[in-house]
């Protein structure tokens, strides 16, 4: 098993934390892992994103030109990067970023307004959390409730701890329309 | 210890600290900021000190007065930096001072990019100070290397008394793959007797310098230092291989081209093209004797760089003419992707006539 997982969006949004909650998960749960992020002036408010694979063998190359999932959190990252998803590969958008759906009919792609639940829930920095939620609740990778318990006691601080942990329970539930 | 996420620099770093590395001077430059950010965080609490040093040439001095001390000390910066180093290196070298500096490199010339490159490699094992001498280069490749390789530098440095280069690369310095520091490994190393430290007028005092007037005298401490680089030849030397016992075609690539090397490679592979990949560590010294092993059987090598073709020059060095050598990169920051890797290793065969499946 090898997935190759892209998650794009603005610097600022969480993309590379979310990538690296993913890359702890798949690191306790023995598999190997490598995470790349685009670095420099992306950070500071450009685009940004970051790569993870996750795979029970070596990996390679880090780079992922061609994802098996991927998390796109603004309408930039989602021109960009949704032509290049394998075929039978998984799109999660966040809708209420990106005004637009997916034409392609090889691959299977979910939409949640992340960043309104974010806002009208008082959890504005936490979007990328309900993201992982919602992709969580769709793929069978990690387990919810050790991906909560790893997101909520070992990765975050003390104070975001209950946003992270409402944000990834209201993507896990979220039902689409 | 359980394996940890970390970024290669914060690897390089922690990995240093678990070596009794006791002073840090450094510089901010991307993409190797964190090795000062994790510096900072951590020497006080270890007894040691993290200086931010007025300018990279400060920095490398300020590590040849610690290193003089008898003190574990490191430096690292980023290509543009690493060039504004190249004086304090050779004198370094010149008074036989062990010492870790860390190059992470990105694009170049000039102040070039922040994204990652290899297009330092001639400067690391050519030429990265004046005068007669050679530094052993240490070329990491994932994120455990950064550490396991940062401890093998100072036990290097120490036991040859040289300078030792860890030449990464961006892309290393700043993805974050599981590390156990644990793994890193330690030698023995000889006592420094030669440090300029505090002795209580018990002896003579030691005299570290690296003027010396009459030619004689010149000739006879570099000849006594390229002793030493024998000796690093001999014991040093460090590779890894990868299919390549019945490969038509070899790879050379070190760092992160020798990842993208080894997917190229698997995908290959799976058209029937017998791919292999020798991945030099040790950049000097470097797997010569290995590569003009292999080219009794293997037909041809490619040298796969983050640069215009560097390395490849040692690898038809290596070869002796016998075997044809290609090369293929990307530079300025651009990452060959494997595909790319893999198209220029089908063509190759096409041309050389190997049987595919």
């Amino acid at each position: 098993m090898t997935k190759d997982i892209l998650i794009a969006g603005f610097g600022g949004q969480g993309v590379l934390f979310a990538g690296k909650a993913l890359a702890k998960m798949a690191m306790n749960s023995e598999y190997e892992v490598t995470w790349l992020p685009s670095y420099g002036p992306e950070m500071r408010g450009g685009a940004a994103n970051c790569s993870v694979i996750i795979s029970d063998d070596v990996i390679g190359s880090p780079l992922v030109p061609a994802p098996d999932i991927l998390i796109a959190m603004n309408r930039p990252s989602f021109d960009k990067f949704e032509p290049r998803i394998k075929p039978g590969g998984m799109l999660f958008a966040d809708s209420s970023m990106i005004d637009a759906a997916s034409s392609r009919t090889d691959i299977d792609a979910f939409y949640i307004p992340a960043s309104r639940m974010a806002s009208e829930n008082g959890l504005s920095r936490f979007a990328n959390v309900i993201m992982l939620g919602f992709m969580i609740a769709k793929t069978s990778l990690f387990d919810y409730y050790e991906f909560l318990s790893d997101l909520v006691y070992e990765i975050t601080r003390d104070d975001i701890a209950a946003g992270n942990h409402r944000a990834l329970s209201l993507g896990y539930n979220y039902q689409e329309k | 210890m359980a394996k940890v996420l970390m970024k290669g620099n914060e690897a390089i770093a922690e990995a240093a600290i678990e070596a009794g590395c006791k002073y840090y001077f450094g510089y901010p430059i991307t993409p190797q900021t964190e090795i000062s950010e994790y510096m900072a965080k951590r020497m006080p609490d270890e007894g040691g000190l993290c200086l931010q040093a007025e300018s990279e040439i400060a920095a490398i001095n300020m590590l040849l007065g610690a290193s003089a001390s008898g003190t574990r000390a490191m430096t690292s910066s980023s290509s543009p930096g690493i060039s504004l180093k190249s004086e304090g290196v050779s004198y370094l070298v010149g008074c036989d001072l062990p010492a870790v500096i860390v190059n992470v490199q990105r694009g170049g010339p000039g102040l070039g990019g922040i994204q990652p490159s290899q297009a330092d490699y001639y400067q690391a094992t050519k030429a990265y100070g004046h005068g007669d001498m050679h530094l052993p280069v240490l070329a990491p490749s994932t994120v455990q290397e950064m550490a396991t390789l940062t401890c093998e530098a100072f036990d290097i440095a120490d036991i040859y008394r040289t300078p030792v280069i860890i030449l990464a690369d961006g892309a290393v310095g700043q993805m974050m793959e599981p590390v156990n520091i644990a793994e890193c490994r330690s030698r023995e190393v000889p006592p420094k007797t030669w440090a300029a430290c505090g002795h209580g007028g018990r002896r003579r005092h030691n005299i570290i310098n690296s003027l010396l007037m009459d030619p004689e005298e010149l000739e006879r401490t570099v000849l006594a230092r390229f002793e030493r680089y024998r000796e690093i030849e001999k014991n040093e030397l460090a590779f890894a291989e990868y299919m390549v016992d019945d490969a038509d075609i070899i790879v050379v690539a070190f760092g992160i081209a020798a990842r993208i090397c080894r997917t190229a490679v698997d995908a290959v592979r799976a058209k029937g093209i017998k791919a292999g990949l020798l991945r030099p560590i040790t950049l000097w010294p470097f797997p010569s004797s290995r590569i003009l092993f292999h080219s009794e059987t293997a037909k041809a090598f490619l040298s796969v760089e983050l640069s215009m073709g560097q390395m490849v020059t040692d690898v038809k060095l290596a070869c002796e003419c016998r075997r044809p050598v290609e090369f293929f990169g990307r530079t300025g920051g651009v990452i060959p992707e494997p595909g790319d890797v893999a198209a220029k290793l089908t063509a190759m065969a096409k041309e050389l006539g190997c049987e595919t499946r």
